[in-house]
Order: structure tokens, then sequence, then C-alpha cells
């Protein structure tokens, strides 16, 4: 194993230093705005290539030879791939592309950060940069709620169905449903109807009032093909069927996905009995909402709100020279990790050299987050799972596929042992104890108990190796 | 755990038993610890004579159907390993001791010990071997207590904070207020572990138990590679150290499930949840020495937890004598798992009132001066 090298920017100038971790639209927008306003940026990310999840590229090798077809705002992603080049020419942004970050450590003595990432094919390679502030930019991960037979292969996350899309796998001849709630599926339904798959439903748990108005926040489609037009109308074009106020309550197949079993529902989320009935398909998309990546700023000791890090009008957190920006923050689509990345980089750059940033700078970006901050809560109210979704998880679903652990178990736990927390409940069933850390099962499991789904906290937000961390930050050189 | 214990053998022995905790079963400490029963680590004195006695009860306990698997009960065994041979001279020295307390404590040399430990670091001169050393999964172990003593007829009250201690106007206890209603009793029983202290404010009686913070790491699942409890000579001290300094020789464990346990730090910062890279950082190290191909394997996790934590580092069990029918059984610091049986047994019998019991005089709860803070 090599020692820690000290990567990153460097060179013992007088320049601050700024550390960016997630190249998705948010980090990249900070990391520009500060590059620009004379920081030294360390940009971090665990992606092969900049963009993250909105602007995810497909993978080189593919050669894609029109990737503008397969992206919309395509001149914001080449304004932002442009910047990036020409930052990373001038010496001014250093990229680090394959980089895990599992720890973001604050310096007592000497104030500033250690950033420990892992590199390397099999991501055991340590390496440790150097930075006066950071800005956490790392995005939102897929919430899935377990049913009956949702193991079988052939079921993916509706995040998972996009990648591939964007990836250039072919879905031609392929019969997919989507289902779950939330306003990716609509996109996601919309992507996979264009890429030449059959979508044989689009089940959403939510009211089609609901539907109908949050089309509009991801207004932006990554894929041409459905620019322009809304999504609504696109998927009724290609006749893709939008049951509303549905759920997907079991998958059935024999060693894969063969059909889905779904149900109406009534008002309050219960399934209307006798309302079953089944489609045939081999690809089943499910999705239920996103939630922030929020293990290193825990880390840190910033202050969460529910499931987001809290973070001020300069995207600050409560934790001296930490930002945080984009969907950490809180979920609510490309433009407004963008404006809020803008913002932050602006702050940190003023900051850091000292100065009292003034918030005219970023006026522009400001409305615009504000904007789509106030859209983007309303929709949090439209698309809370369905209520009663734990009904239709029968004792022998598998929670927690890491560990595998049936929902009888963490039945047992509740109704025998008064746990009434989902902390607890891992303890005494291993549910969320596995390679994911809970990451997969941690909303079911609390649902499940019967309380809020709070983030656990993982002081790792990637397995270490235990040689590294025993010397993790050992061969920095003195500053 | 404590708590569950004491319901336990209390029950058992006829008493009718309410067990309350403002949370859930094993949400303190318990459930944020490790759960070694060790003998190997204490010196003769009290503490051991209640660790030996404990021994023998988990033992006894885990002979009952079925309750071996439910505890994850494994009787290990531990291994404590010199690094020099000056260590391994004190290491023996210590031994002899404690073999005539009582406790199986076997000199091994070099060569036995790489037959006991075949994947420890080369170059260790000798150890001792502890076969009485055990261990349980603590959370399952308090929930199978409670089980226990539920079918032995106690009542468990879960999500109950206790608000107040009542008292006679002759100031005897006479039953709790808690978030979900009085309980009528002429005992009260402290276990609320760390904040036992708190408790004791409530019945008016001071008990200084401290939090001691303590980091464990956890890995990836592995096969079977550390087979015993391995911790090396110098973990001892850190235990008895009154320091409120960072101590960090780590104990090394397999566990039934798969993951290896590496635990755990002892530092006093009040109740800081702060994760600490510096402290993990020299746990990862401490157990790499001990078994260099720790070195590629993954760390998935690392917890925390508050050790209720007495001056003197011996609990507080039995009878107040400033508040009768007030009871105490808290302040275990980084061994409540192992001496919960033995506390439970001795509460049992001091609420029996058999008379002042010779045992339990080490543990007076009012042993500490009064006044201070
Ligand atoms: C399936 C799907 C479809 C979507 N469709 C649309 C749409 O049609 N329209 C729309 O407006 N929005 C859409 N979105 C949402 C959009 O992708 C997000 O709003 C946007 O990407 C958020 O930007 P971000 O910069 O906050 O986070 P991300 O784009 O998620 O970027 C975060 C980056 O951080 C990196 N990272 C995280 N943790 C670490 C770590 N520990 N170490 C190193 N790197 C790390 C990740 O690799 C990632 O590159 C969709 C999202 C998904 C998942
Ligand atoms: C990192 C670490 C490693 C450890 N390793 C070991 C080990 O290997 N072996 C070992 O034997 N020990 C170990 N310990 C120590 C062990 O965990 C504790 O000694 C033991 O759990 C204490 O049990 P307890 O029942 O006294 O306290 P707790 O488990 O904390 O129980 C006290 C209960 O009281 C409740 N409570 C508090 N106040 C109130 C109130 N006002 N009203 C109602 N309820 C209240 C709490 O909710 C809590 O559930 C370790 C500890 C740590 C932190």
């Amino acid at each position: 194993m090599s020692r820690s090298p000290h990567e990153g920017a460097d060179g013992g100038t007088a320049c601050p230093s700024l550390a960016v971790i997630g190249a998705g639209p948010a980090g990249l927008a900070a990391a520009l705005a500060a590059a620009v306003r004379g920081s030294r940026v360390t940009l971090i990310d665990a992606g092969a290539q900049a963009g993250g999840q909105f602007y995810r590229q497909p993978a080189e090798e593919l050669g894609a030879r029109r990737p503008q077809a397969l992206h919309h705002q395509w001149r914001t992603w080449e304004r932002l791939r442009d910047g990036l080049a020409a930052q990373i020419a001038a010496g001014r942004v250093t990229h680090l592309t394959d980089h895990h970050v599992w720890c973001v450590e604050r310096l007592e003595e000497t104030s500033g950060f250690l950033v420990h990432a892992l590199h390397g094919p099999a991501q055991e390679e340590p390496s440790v940069v150097r930075a006066d502030a950071v800005v956490l930019a790392t995005g939102a991960y897929e919430k899935v709620l377990p049913f009956p037979g949702w193991t079988l292969p052939g079921v993916i996350t509706a995040g998972g169905a996009q990648a591939m899309l964007k990836g250039g796998l072919v879905l031609q001849g392929r019969t997919a449903v989507v289902a779950g709630t939330g306003p990716l599926l609509l996109p996601v339904a919309a992507g996979l109807a264009a890429a030449g798959a059959e979508v044989a439903a689009l089940v959403e748990s939510a009211g089609a009032q609901g539907v109908a108005r949050h089309a509009r926040t991801f207004a932006v489609h990554p894929d041409k093909l459905v620019e322009g037009a809304g999504y609504v109308a696109e998927l009724m074009r290609r006749r893709v069927r939008l049951k509303a106020r549905h759920a997907v309550v079991e998958a059935q197949g024999d060693g894969a996905l063969e059909a889905v079993s779904v149900a109406a529902l009534d008002r309050d989320g219960r399934v209307v009995p006798g309302s079953e009935h089944v489609i045939a398909c081999d690809t089943l998309a499910v999705g239920h909402g996103l939630l922030p990546h929020t293990d290193l700023a825990e880390t840190l000791g910033c202050r969460l709100e529910g499931t987001a890090v809290a973070a001020d009008d300069e995207q600050r957190t409560d934790v001296h020279g930490v930002w945080a920006a984009g969907e950490a923050t809180g979920v609510g689509g490309a433009a407004l990790s963008l404006a809020e990345g803008h913002i932050a980089g602006c702050s940190a750059a003023a900051r850091l050299a000292g100065r009292e940033p003034d918030p005219r700078a970023w006026e522009a970006a400001a409305k615009s987050r504000a904007k789509t901050r106030k859209f983007s809560t309303s929709l949090d109210a439209a698309f809370a799972p369905r209520a009663h979704w734990a009904e239709q998880v029968t004792d022998d679903t598998v929670v927690c596929r890491c560990e595998d652990v049936p929902a009888s178990a963490i039945r047992e736990a509740v109704g025998e042992l008064g746990a009434t927390d989902a902390r607890t409940v891992k303890l005494l069933t291993r549910a969320g104890m596995g390679w994911c850390q809970g990451r997969m099962c941690g909303p079911a499991v609390a649902g499940l108990t019967g309380c809020e789904p709070v983030p656990s906290r993982r002081p790792f937000a990637r397995p270490v190796p235990l040689g590294v961390l025993a010397r993790a930050g050992e061969d920095l050189p003195d500053e | 755990m404590v708590g569950a214990a004491c319901a336990l053998y209390a029950a058992r022995a006829g008493h009718s038993v309410a067990l309350v905790d403002r949370g859930a079963v094993a949400g303190g400490t318990t459930g944020a610890g490790e759960g070694n029963l060790l003998v190997s680590d204490k010196e003769p004195g009290p503490e051991l004579e209640l660790a030996l006695l404990s021994s023998r009860l988990w033992s006894e306990l885990t002979a009952e159907p079925g309750a071996a698997e439910a505890v994850e009960f494994e009787a290990k065994g531990g291994v404590v390993v010199a690094s020099s041979a000056e260590g391994l001279a004190a290491l023996e020295k210590f031994a002899v001791e404690q073999r005539h307390a009582g406790v199986d404590a076997r000199a091994v040399t070099a060569d036995e010990l790489y037959d006991l430990e075949p994947e420890l670091a080369p170059g260790m001169p000798g150890g001792v071997h502890y076969p009485q050393d055990a261990q349980v999964m603590p959370t399952l172990a308090a929930a199978h207590l409670v089980r226990l003593a539920r079918a032995a007829g106690a009542r468990l009250l879960t999500g109950a904070p206790v608000t107040e201690v009542l008292r006679s106007a002759d100031g005897s206890v006479r039953g709790v207020r808690t978030g979900r209603g009085e309980i009528h009793a002429p005992a009260v029983v402290n276990a609320a572990g760390t904040w036992g202290g708190e408790l004791a404010a409530l019945a008016g009686v001071r008990l200084p138990v401290l939090p001691r913070r303590g980091f464990v790491l956890v890995t990836e699942p592995l096969p079977r590679l550390v087979r015993h409890k391995v911790y090396a000579a110098d973990y001892v001290a850190d235990v008895a150290s009154d320091s409120a300094a960072l101590q960090t020789s780590p104990v090394v464990e397999g566990t039934a499930a798969g993951p290896v346990l590496i635990g755990a730090s002892r530092e006093r910062v009040g109740f800081d949840r702060t994760f600490s890279l510096p402290v993990v950082r020299s746990l990862a190290a401490g157990a790499a020495r001990l078994f260099p191909f720790l070195e590629s394997v993954r760390v998935m996790r690392s917890y925390l937890g508050f050790r209720p934590y007495m001056p003197d580092h011996l609990p507080a069990i039995g009878p107040d004598a400033r508040v009768p029918g007030l009871f105490h059984a808290c302040g275990h610091e980084g061994a409540g798992i192992g001496l919960a049986t033995g506390t439970g047994h001795l509460i049992a019998g001091a609420l029996g009132g058999a008379g002042p019991d010779p045992a339990l005089a080490p543990f007076r709860p009012d042993r500490f001066p009064e006044e201070a803070s």
C-alpha cells in the first residue's frame, strides 16, 4: 500500500484552499464560483467524470457519438464543463476523480480540514487533501421501500433505470413498469419510453393532482427527446397508462420478474380490497423519493434539519468553515442545486479571503433558489410515501438485504420488546448492520417500527481499510 | 442490562416487580457497548469477587434451554498478550495473584500463544490464557433477561421517564412518578446506569456517576480468524486508570455474526458525542499491531457509548442508608454487562431484607463524602 500522498492544490502560496466534495451540479457551480473569485479549489468526486446524478456522463469507452441527444440542458452543462476545463488549465482547480471520501476531519490545533479519500481499483489507496474550508455537495440517494418480491432480478431503482439510460444501455424490447412516488418517476418513465422500452404503466401512489403539479419540478429533462413537451403529454402520446393513487403490492416471477400486482389505494393510502390486477413486465423501476447524503456533515458535527444538512442564506452550516449545497441540504432538482452551489462558492471564496461577502453578488441565484425551494417544499408534502405501505409487507419479505432480515423479525422487536426506535430494532435484529449500513433499509425499518426516519450516524461515509484508518493523516507535510 | 438482571432475580425471588425505562430495552449504554464478560482484566478485590459470581450466574442462565443462542453466548476465553519480556513478567505476576483469588489463569509460552491465535503478530514472548472469559451480545442479552423476568411475573413499562421519587412523611420511598403514571412500591432500585446520579438526585441523595466515553470499531464480516478475546497487557492499566486522558489499548475479538470488534477507547470528556478520528485511529493502530492481517480489512462503522463511571471504579450496589427503601445498582463502568447477573442476584438478596450482606460492603452507595460540587 502506498503512503498517503498529499494531493490537491498546494504549493504553499498564500492563496486559501477550498475542498469541494461532489462534482454534481452543486459542486461544479461551487468550485467554479470559488475558483473565479481567487480560491484554490480541489474538486473531489467518486465518479470517473464530473456531472453528478444529473449530468451523468455516458462512460467514455462507450463512445456515445451524440451525447447531446441524451442530455437536456446541454448548454448549461457545456458551460460548466468548459469552465472546469479552463480553471483546471489555469491551475486554479484540481479535479480528483474516482476519489471516495470516507471522512472529513476538522483539525483542532491548526484549524482547517483534512479530507480523507480512497481511490484505486479496489478503493484502498489513501489520499488526503488539506483545505482551509469545505463545501459538501454530496447530493442524495434513492429511497426504496420494500414489498413482497422486491428482491427479484428485474426489479431496479428508478435511479438505476436512469443510469442505464444515460449509460447507453439498450432497453429496446423491454416491458417496464415504473412505480412508487415522487417527481423522479415521470422523467424516468418518459426516458424509458423514449429509449424504446414499452412502459406498461406508471404507478404513482399520490393523487393525479399532485402528479400534474410536480411535473414542473424537474421541468428540465436530461433527455433531449422529451424536451419541451410536458412529461404528462409525452407519456400520453406514448400511451403510457398513468395510474395515480395506485401501488405495486407484489412483484411476481419464478427466478426473475414476470409481472407485478397493482392495486388501487383509498384516500388514506390503504389498498382497496379486490382492486388488485396483474400487469406483465420484465423490468420494474421503483423509487420512493430521495434522501440527502449527510454522513460527512454529521461526522463534522453539522446540525441537521430533518434528514438534510441545515444551511443558512450563504449555504453555511453551523460548523465554521463548512458549507453545504445541493441535494445534501434538501431535494429540489438540478436548478436548485446549481443555485445553491453558486452561492456557496461565492460566499466561501469571500470569507476565505477575509472579506464579508456581498449577497448582491449572487442575487440572481438567490432568486432562483427561493423560487425552486418554495416549490419543492410543496412537493415533499404531495409525495410522502403512502401511509400504510407496511401493511402489504408480508412477514417473510426481506427488509434488510445485506443481513437478510425479514419483516417478521422487526415486528417481533417492536411487539415483544417495546422497541420504538430504529436503532434499538437494528441492535435486536441486525437490520442495517450490513454492507450498505442501512442506507437501503433505513426508511423501511423506521416505517415498520412506526417511528420517523432519522439519519443514522455513520462516521465513515465509505468502508475504510483498517491500515488506512490507522495511519490517516500521518504523513502530511507541515504547513 | 443491570435493571433487567435486577428485575429477573427479584421476580424469581418472589417480589412483585415493575421494570421502568424512559426509552426501550437496551436503549442506554447497554446498546452502545460490547459484551465481554471478563475476569481477566480484574485485580483481586471486590470487583473480581463480583465478576466470578457473575460468571457463574451467566453460566447458569445460559444453560437454560435456548438461552445461549438467544444471547449469543460464547465461552471463548481470553488471551492477554505481552509484547516484551518485562511485560510478560508483570503479566504473569498479576496472573498468580488472580489464581489465588480463584481465577483460571494459565501462563502460555510463545509457541502455545500462536497455537491459540495463529494470526497474531510475530515476536510476542507469551501471554496468559483465561478460559473463563466469555461474551454475549448485550442488546440481545438484555432483551432475553427482560423476557425471562416477564415470564417470572415482572411488568415492563417502556417509554416512561421517572420524574420523581415518591417519599412518605417519614422520608422512606413509596414509589416513583413516571411519564406514564405513578407506580407505588416500598422499594425503588436505581439502575439508571450513567444517569444514575440524576435519578439519585430525584431521591435527594448524591451519587457521583460520571460518563467515560468509549469508541468501538466494527469491521466487515470475516471467517473466524480471531478466536479469543485478545488484548495487550497494558489494557489492564488503562481500565484501572484514573486519568481523564485517552487510553486506547484495544480488545480484539471475532463475533458470531462475523465482524471483528475492536474496542474500546476510554476518555472522560462528558457526554460529547462528536466523532473523534484521532481516537479511532489509535484503536485501529493498536489492533493492527496485534493482528497485522487486519490492515487490509475494511472498517464498516464505529459507534460510541458512555460508561457509567464512579470515582473509585467500583459500582454502587445495595441499600442507601440515607433513604429507606432506596437501592442502587449502577456505576459499573466498562463491565456492566458482565457484572449484571451478580448485581441482580445481590440486589434480590438485599430486597429480601436479610440484614446487611458483607458482600455488599465495598459497594455501599453512601461511601462517597457528602457534599461537594
Ligand atoms: C433518476 C434521477 C432522475 C432525475 N431526473 C431529473 C430531471 O429530469 N430533472 C431535474 O431537474 N432533476 C432530475 N434529477 C435530480 C438531479 O439529478 C439532482 O437534483 C441533481 O443532480 C442534484 O445535484 P447535486 O449536485 O446536489 O447532487 P448530485 O448530482 O447527486 O452530485 C453529488 C455528487 O457527489 C458525489 N459524492 C457523494 N458522496 C461522495 C463521497 N463520500 N465521496 C466522493 N464523492 C461523493 C457523487 O458521486 C455525485 O457525483 C434526477 C435525479 C435522479 C436520481
Ligand atoms: C464502548 C463501550 C464498551 C463496553 N464494553 C463492555 C464490555 O465488553 N463488557 C461489559 O461488561 N461492559 C462493557 N461496557 C459497559 C457496559 O455497557 C455498561 O456498564 C452497562 O451497559 C451498564 O448497564 P446499565 O444497565 O447500568 O446502564 P444502561 O444500559 O445505560 O441502562 C440504564 C437505563 O436507565 C434508563 N434511565 C436513565 N434515567 C432514567 C429515568 N429518569 N427514568 C427512566 N429510565 C431512565 C436509560 O434509558 C437506560 O436504558 C462498555 C461500554 C462502552 C461504552
